[in-house]
């Protein structure tokens, strides 16, 4: 079958999928987006977290076909989402202006230096909340929307929203002090 | 012992900014935020196919038939492959003995053996194609524990061994054997005036990284094939590949993609072979990527354990002696079950001081699913044993508990039971002291909170199963003695390449290792390494393969030890050959070119008295000066095979953690409040990094006291708990608060002083929490993990 749907502000169309491949599949094999990971592709782990309209999810447990005429945001797109968010245009997209700017910005293939990151990207970094880093595209996407409901959390609320993403590595210390540092940074910046 | 030729000091300035010491951030940090960082499973080819591998559904069977035409006629299937297939006549693999079939030949001897394999055009294909695979068995019967492994008539896992073991062993199925004894045993008991026994049993746990079994591999016009793979350790792949695949090394070219976490469990072979057979027998790129329920049949699990202790100890407190037994479930293969057994009893006294003992390790091999490394390796289970011992014996003393150990805590002169001197610092009660005197977290919150009491922080949780009724708290230490890098001889040797040129008006400096960076940030330490060495800003980490020489595995505690040591050491010779080129060049313009002591800081080579020479741009021009070197840290020595003595460990380290935990003792639900640790580094060589692996490690041992472990049927060695929805490793809620102290107190033998940290805390975190539970509750609780049904009785 053929699904339609847009990730990270893109339309994208993907073809001759099998009923039965979940939405993970289709980003990671079909789209070229391997960002949302596999760990256990059974709903455990968290790290394939994506956003469908919004709302976080494990595509893994989301069939493809289901997400039809959706909006899904990927790891790959959180930059640009807090970029929108920040701008309060509440859309993904880029626009003519932002096109320009982005080309003229030089990326290291080799290390990703130059990049844009989101604040909760650039706080995990920063704190050493990424070891293996299998578990980090689920946990940032997982705490950016947590970060967007609720700019001062606290710990427990923390816990308690990332209590779905799994991380073998880090025991979680530097991922709280990542989300508290992004939180604090947010809080500053406004 | 001291050996010569290993610097121990900074010979180097650290004055260039992001050298050792500091807490320099990842340099994969970046691609792993915005999810461009590359893993095994993440890697994609033009017109590749799926590889899928069909398992044993049965522990230990005969092989009556396989028929693979079905399977073979679905359509996109390329290709079934079965032992029959193997090109050659290596069909065995192993990381020391090589026990393991590459496909089940006539017999598994394991639930979830791989039997064959399928390529196929898309995943799903793959995975109907193998069901159809038809395999007819004949079961046995299991041998699933020491009782049934060594009774007279018992089957043999595996008939006529003949390997290195075999001919020191007392029955086939034990793997190896290894005893310590040292002083007196039976003289030493009749001075204790008091006397403790335990029987302790440790559960199976598993390294549940994240990152599942996977790679692709790409077969070449030469008749070869490029691997990229996760692994610990690329060039012991290597050995054990090619000669399946029939050929000479240097066509197996591997490349070292994203690794999702190890800890032990990417030791052994997994989906390389088969991913190799299948492309060189299909011509087409083969990718393979397990899934979580086949991960746990894809890779070794810690060896579950039984411990018979004995310690005795006099009335003011002094151990006596020790004699224990530890017996270790190899599982069906041997993976590195003989080096677990030389950790368990060479560690298995613990960082104690006791001059007689009698210490014995077996590894058996049995039925349950093969056991080898995870972080710890050994030593884990013995600190399990020997911390409840302690306990109980200040108990029976009437002492405290962090009292009692501090009077037999070994410090630096110590002689292990090995009879090997610690010859570098082993702040052991200094350790104990520092957890002690860390502020306890505040009590009964969900009073003094009011209003504001927080469920989420009582056991139970989320699940608001109580607001403080039946709640009781308890406090419990434990510190632990891991050795750090390859024992018993070994030639713990790694290789590393250094380069320094200019590139772009910049001298930059390029690393290459084989190292595998499995998360715990290798490649940050070794570019603060060379910036250290070589006053350069920009170093280039080069990806990992097998095209430079062995760095040796990433487990036991070493790369920082050996990898780094082979970095610093590449660096050095580089420096020299930087100076020999100044000298020819500028040597005639400053006399401290010939006389002073020379550096190389913010790229410009100085002197120790700081003046500017010059540019490291002017000295290089366009020369490139590489070198390529192994380097090895001092050797050690085989145990003796009767009493376990000898030279066997190269370095020693240790770590102490305080637990805190509540339990509702109606529910038998635990909640661990914190988990606090102190740890000996010897250096920091990146402070943020070394804490992330105390706590990470901090963590696993929290996981396996509380709720961690593979439940394997005994009826039918049937795992029964192959999930994430069943093995429960710690989520953010389970996990407490981790305060860590780092000592730096220097080994002179290793580099900048450093002592391996990965593995230390993983070992004293599960006793500190099973002793915190045992003062919480009263109960004895000889097993980890601890379970509802045990504290609650029902």
């Amino acid at each position: 079958m053929r699904v339609n749907f847009t990730v990270n502000g893109r339309p994208q169309e993907a073809d001759d999928v099998w009923e039965g491949e979940s939405l993970l599949y289709v980003l990671r094999e079909r789209l070229g987006l391997p960002g949302s990971k596999n760990a256990c592709e059974q709903g455990e782990c968290g790290s394939c977290t994506v956003r469908l309209d919004g709302v976080p999810v494990c595509s893994c447990l989301v069939a493809a076909g289901q997400v039809e005429g959706r909006e899904v945001v990927t790891v790959e797109g959180l930059a640009e989402y807090a970029q929108q968010r920040s701008r309060g245009t509440g859309a993904c997209g880029t626009s003519l202006d932002e096109a320009r700017w982005w080309s003229a910005q030089g990326t290291d293939s080799g290390t990703g230096e130059g990049t844009e990151l989101a604040p909760v990207q650039q706080a995990f970094i920063d704190a050493g909340a990424v070891q293996c880093g299998f578990c980090t595209p689920g946990l940032l996407v997982a705490a950016d929307e947590m970060l967007e409901r609720n700019p001062n959390p606290t710990d427990a609320d923390i816990r308690e929203a990332l209590s779905g993403n799994l991380c073998r590595c880090t025991g979680y210390e530097k991922i709280m002090d990542a989300v508290r540092l992004a939180a604090a940074r947010q809080g500053e910046a406004v | 012992m001291r050996t010569n030729g290993t610097p121990t000091q900074l010979t180097q300035g650290s004055r260039t900014r992001g050298g050792i010491g500091e807490s320099t951030l990842r340099p994969d940090g970046t691609l792993k935020v915005t999810g461009e960082f590359a893993y095994s499973s993440d890697m994609w080819h033009e017109d590749m196919l799926w590889g899928q591998i069909l398992r044993s559904p049965v522990a230990h069977a005969e092989i009556v038939s396989i028929d693979t035409s079905e399977a073979l006629a679905t359509p996109g299937v390329y290709a079934v492959l079965t032992y029959d297939d193997l090109p050659t006549e290596v069909k065995h693999y192993g990381l020391e003995i090589q026990d393991t079939p590459v496909l089940a030949h006539g017999k598994v001897r394991h639930h979830g053996e791989p039997v064959a394999v399928v390529a196929a055009d898309h995943p799903e294909t793959a995975r109907r194609a193998a069901a159809k695979i038809r395999v007819e068995y004949r079961e046995l019967p299991v041998i699933t524990d020491e009782a049934s492994a060594t009774a007279p008539d018992a089957v043999l896992v595996h008939e006529n061994r003949t390997d290195h073991h075999a001919s020191h062993v007392s029955h086939p199925n034990i793997v190896h054997r290894q005893p310590i004894i040292r002083g007196d045993v039976e003289e030493a008991r009749r001075r204790a005036d008091v006397i403790v026994e335990g029987e302790y049993v440790f559960g199976m746990q598993d390294q549940a990284f994240l990152g599942p079994e996977s790679g692709l591999a790409v077969p070449a016009e030469d008749g070869g094939v490029d691997l990229y793979v996760a692994t610990q350790w690329l060039h012991a792949d290597l050995r054990q590949i090619a000669p399946v695949l029939g050929l000479p090394e240097e066509k197996v070219r591997m490349t070292l993609s994203g690794v999702g976490g190890a800890f032990g469990g990417r030791e052994d072979l997994s989906m390389q072979i088969h991913a190799c057979l299948l492309a060189l027998r299909t011509g087409k790129p083969v990718k393979i990527v397990y899934n979580r329920f086949e991960s746990f049949f894809g890779h070794v699990h810690r060896h579950p354990a039984k411990l018979y202790y004995e310690h005795g100890a006099t009335k003011d407190g002094k151990l006596t002696h020790l004699k224990a037994r530890i017996v270790l479930d190899g599982g069906a293969y041997a993976s590195s079950s003989p080096a677990v057994v030389g950790n368990a009893a060479s560690l298995g006294a613990g960082p104690y001081v006791v001059d007689d003992v009698d210490i014995e390790a077996v590894a058996l091999y049995t039925n349950n699913p093969p056991c080898g490394a995870m972080r710890g390796f050994g030593a884990v289970q013995a600190c399990f044993a020997y911390e409840a011992q302690m306990d109980k014996l200040a108990a029976k003393l009437d002492m405290d508990p962090v009292e009692f150990r501090r009077l037999n805590a070994m410090s630096q002169g110590a002689v292990m039971p090995t009879g090997q001197v610690v010859d570098s610092p082993a702040p052991v009660a200094e350790l104990l002291r520092r957890v002690k005197a860390m502020p306890l977290p505040p009590e009964q919150q969900w009073l003094t909170a009011g209003e504001d009491a927080d469920v989420r922080q009582l056991p139970g949780g989320l699940s608001n199963t109580t607001h403080g009724e039946g709640v009781v708290r308890g406090i419990g230490y434990a510190v632990g003695i891991k050795n750090v890098g390859f024992s018993e001889g070994f030639d713990d040797y790694s290789t590393a390449k250094v380069r320094m040129e200019v590139v772009g008006g910049e001298p930059v400096a390029t690393v290459h290792t084989a190292m595998a960076e499995v998360g715990q940030g290798g490649v940050t330490v070794h570019a603060q390494i060379a910036r250290t060495e070589l006053g350069v800003a920009q170093v280039t980490i080069r990806p990992a393969d097998t095209q430079v020489g062995s760095a040796g595995s990433t487990s036991a505690s070493r790369q920082t030890y050996v990898t780094g040591g082979a970095v610093k050491n590449a660096c050095e010779l580089v420096r020299e050959r930087v100076l020999e080129l100044g000298r020819r060049r500028f040597g005639t313009y400053h006399p401290a070119w010939a006389t002073a002591e020379l550096l190389l800081e913010g790229g410009k080579v100085v002197t120790d008295g700081g003046e500017v020479l010059a540019d490291l741009v002017d000295v290089l021009g366009d020369e490139a000066v590489e070198v390529e070197e192994e380097w090895r840290h001092r050797p050690t020595e085989p145990f003796d095979l009767r009493t376990g003595q000898g030279f066997g460990h190269v370095q020693y380290s240790f770590a102490a953690h305080r637990a805190v935990v509540e339990v509702d003792t109606e529910l038998g639900l635990v909640k661990v409040i914190e988990l606090a640790c102190a740890q000996d580094v010897g250096k920091a060589l990146n402070p943020l990094s070394v804490v992330g692996q105390i706590q990470g490690g901090t963590t696993q041992g929290l996981g396996v006291a509380v709720m961690e472990e593979i439940v394997v049927d005994p009826r039918t060695a049937k795992v029964r708990n192959p999930s994430f929805t069943d093995y429960l490793i710690p989520t953010i809620l389970d996990t407490p608060t981790i305060p860590v102290d780092v000592l730096e107190l220097a080994d002179d033998h290793a580099p900048y002083g450093l002592r391996g940290a990965g593995e230390a805390p993983t070992l004293s975190s599960t006793p500190a929490v099973l002793a915190a539970i045992r003062d919480a509750t009263g109960l004895e609780l000889n097993r980890t993990p601890v379970r509802p049904e045990h504290l609650t009785g029902t």
